[in-house]
């Protein structure tokens, strides 16, 4: 089973980036289910939103504790704190920031996180091609280039599906960025390893 | 077709293919979901020739649904929590006059102080109003029950809640197969009131019955809701058959080894420790009780779909010979212990059945897998007592940080 939470705010589309991930991972071919978790829901508030993926339909209705993925949609939530709680070792971090790794770990104060940290400026990609801080499609796109249960084809489907028209084209430019500046991101950080 | 769909998503089409003649609606977290997708498809013109009636009160919406179902219409509402108080003395009318409307109720805590999340006390405060209540444990059987509801609230003339729990299924996204249009039309049968307003032949119904005949218009509803056992197991049996996956029914069983649903299932045995539940957390209990399965603790699961009429021949039956009971209960009987409990109870009385009552996930609490597998690892070592409340706090009432989430808990 994979396990991915997805941590943002109020007005940035948490709730529909976990749904829209778990349709991406059933055009996959996963069992899957998407929980959201709601405050008083209120514009900015911070909002946590769960996806898991399995391979025999999902029973359980439990919040995920106990993530393999944590999708980070505001940087100015490592601060608040335990956005990274209960990620399993050697779990993959992603977060919507122009900053990199080791910021991300200074301000979460997880300098010692066992994690891939990545990060993608999701926002700043979205706010150019759509006008609006939503930056669900290109996180969704970030996860599917650093993860291989769900592909780029399956949240570009989801995305146009959710958002016909004009909306769904700039969230699937987003996407397609957001995907490709992983993509770099990732095998700059093999060069740096393997040299 | 399996497709991915939101919990309120999946009820609102199901309500459409079995084609309602009125559809009220009044919007209250967390039920809104339903009713905005019911008032989208009148738009499109999915909903058919259906006149759905946007109200001013949950009183109003069950007033609405009571008038057309007396007119003779297939009516269905929505509501939870504060709403279904709000409209509770028209529930009563609506059973006492024997008009089969179909109601979800979307499980939310009844406040002060407030709570918008989910446990069983809105429909608990109405149990004894005259409706059945039938339980949703997952998003699949929250669409299909509705399905069974209209059969079975229009064969009996008794209204049927539908009840399934808010937020972590109306909000919940799952894959469903929804029971397409067509084959709903074969299963269902159209309604066929058996008594109806009529400006040609004008009569009164909900009349006034004065001490000389009340207690026998409540002994014939009385009645009346004893053959609603067989009604309910008919229906869903049928719609087994028809649909090829159980929904319904007055008591869910479940496989020893896999915990997955099966009507098959044998019943609990002595010495096995069994956890008796209704709603959501029965699928979460289907995740955390194989484990303890796997270390050789003997543990049963048997869920209620049936909570009225409350199932005790058929409980007893699933129970066997297992006399350690644990009722996971999502109502509280203040000073007393869960609401569940105390009509498990009144089933096994004379059993000496040891009934453990463990009130848990009020007000949206999440209900933990861990939490579940110590309560019948208690219950097995004897430390569980007669009343559990799971996860409680102690040391006063704890005051959320600013910005909490749920992964604060």
């Amino acid at each position: 089973m994979r396990q991915i939470r997805i941590h943002g705010r109020g007005g940035q589309g948490v709730v529909t980036a976990a749904e829209m991930l778990a349709r991406a991972g059933f055009l996959a071919g996963h069992e899957v289910q998407a929980i959201p978790s709601f405050g008083s829901e209120r514009t900015g508030a911070p909002v946590v939103a769960y996806c898991r993926f399995a391979d025999a339909p999902l029973r359980t209705r439990e919040p995920v504790l106990a993530p393999d993925v944590v999708l980070v949609q505001d940087p100015t939530l490592l601060a608040a704190g335990r956005v990274f709680a209960g990620l399993a070792p050697g779990g993959l971090v992603i977060v919507d920031t122009a900053g990199d790794e080791r910021e991300v770990r200074a301000a979460a104060h997880a300098q010692d996180l066992d994690a891939t940290v990545l990060t993608v400026p999701a926002t700043a990609i979205t706010l150019r091609l759509l006008g609006k801080p939503k930056p669900a499609a290109a996180m969704l796109a970030a996860y599917a280039a650093s993860a291989d249960d769900v592909t780029l084809d399956a949240v570009l489907q989801v995305v146009r599906e959710r958002f016909p028209g004009a909306v769904g084209e700039a969230n699937a430019a987003a996407a397609e960025e957001a995907f490709a500046f992983v993509r770099e991101e990732r095998a700059a950080a093999a060069e740096v390893r393997d040299a | 077709m399996r497709e991915v769909l939101e919990g309120s998503q999946a009820v609102a089409r199901t309500v459409a293919r079995c084609r309602p003649g009125v559809v009220c609606a009044y919007p209250i977290s967390p039920q809104t979901h339903i009713v905005e997708a019911l008032s989208v498809m009148a738009r499109t013109g999915e909903l058919g020739a259906c006149e759905y009636v946007n109200v001013e009160s949950e009183f109003s919406a069950m007033s609405v649904a009571i008038g057309a179902s007396a007119a003779g219409s297939r009516a269905y509402t929505a509501t939870a929590s504060q709403g279904l108080l709000y409209m509770a003395e028209a529930v009563f009318n609506a059973a006492g006059m024997g008009l089969p409307i179909v109601m979800t109720v979307a499980n939310r805590a009844i406040g002060a102080p407030i709570n918008i999340w989910n446990d069983h006390s809105d429909a608990m405060a109405l149990r004894d109003s005259g409706w059945l209540q039938l339980y949703a444990a997952d998003n699949q059987e929250a669409a299909d029950l509705h399905v069974i509801a209209f059969a079975v609230a229009e064969e009996l003339g008794i209204p049927a809640m539908v009840c399934m729990d808010g937020f972590v299924l109306t909000h919940a996204t799952d894959v469903l197969e929804l029971p397409d249009a067509d084959a709903v039309d074969a299963f269902l049968p159209p309604y066929l009131p058996t008594q109806v307003l009529d400006v040609e032949y004008p009569i009164t119904i909900g009349t006034m019955a004065g001490p000389e005949s009340f207690t026998e218009t409540k002994y014939l509803q009385h009645l009346r809701f004893l053959d609603a056992a067989e009604v309910i197991d008919g229906w869903s049996r049928r719609f087994l058959e028809a649909f090829g996956r159980e929904a319904g029914g007055l008591v869910a069983r479940y496989d020893r080894d896999t915990c997955e649903r099966s009507r098959d299932a044998s019943a609990a045995r002595a010495g096995d420790v069994t956890v008796v539940a209704m709603g959501s957390v029965l699928g979460t209990l289907q995740a955390a009780l194989p484990a303890l399965h796997d270390a050789g603790v003997p543990v049963r699961l048997v869920g209620v779909s049936s909570f009225r009429p409350f199932p005790a021949a058929a409980l007893r039956a699933a129970l066997g010979a297992s006399r350690d009971i644990v009722v996971i209960d999502r109502a509280l009987e203040l000073g007393s212990g869960g609401v569940l409990t105390g009509d498990v109870g009144r089933a096994l009385a004379g059993t000496r059945s040891r009934i453990h009552s463990v009130v848990a996930g009020l007000g949206g609490r999440p209900i933990l897998e861990a939490s579940l597998q110590d309560v019948v690892r208690r219950a097995l070592d004897g430390t569980l007592g007669a009343l559990d409340f799971l996860d409680l706090k102690t040391g006063g009432i704890p005051v959320p940080t600013a910005g909490a989430t749920e992964v604060h808990r």
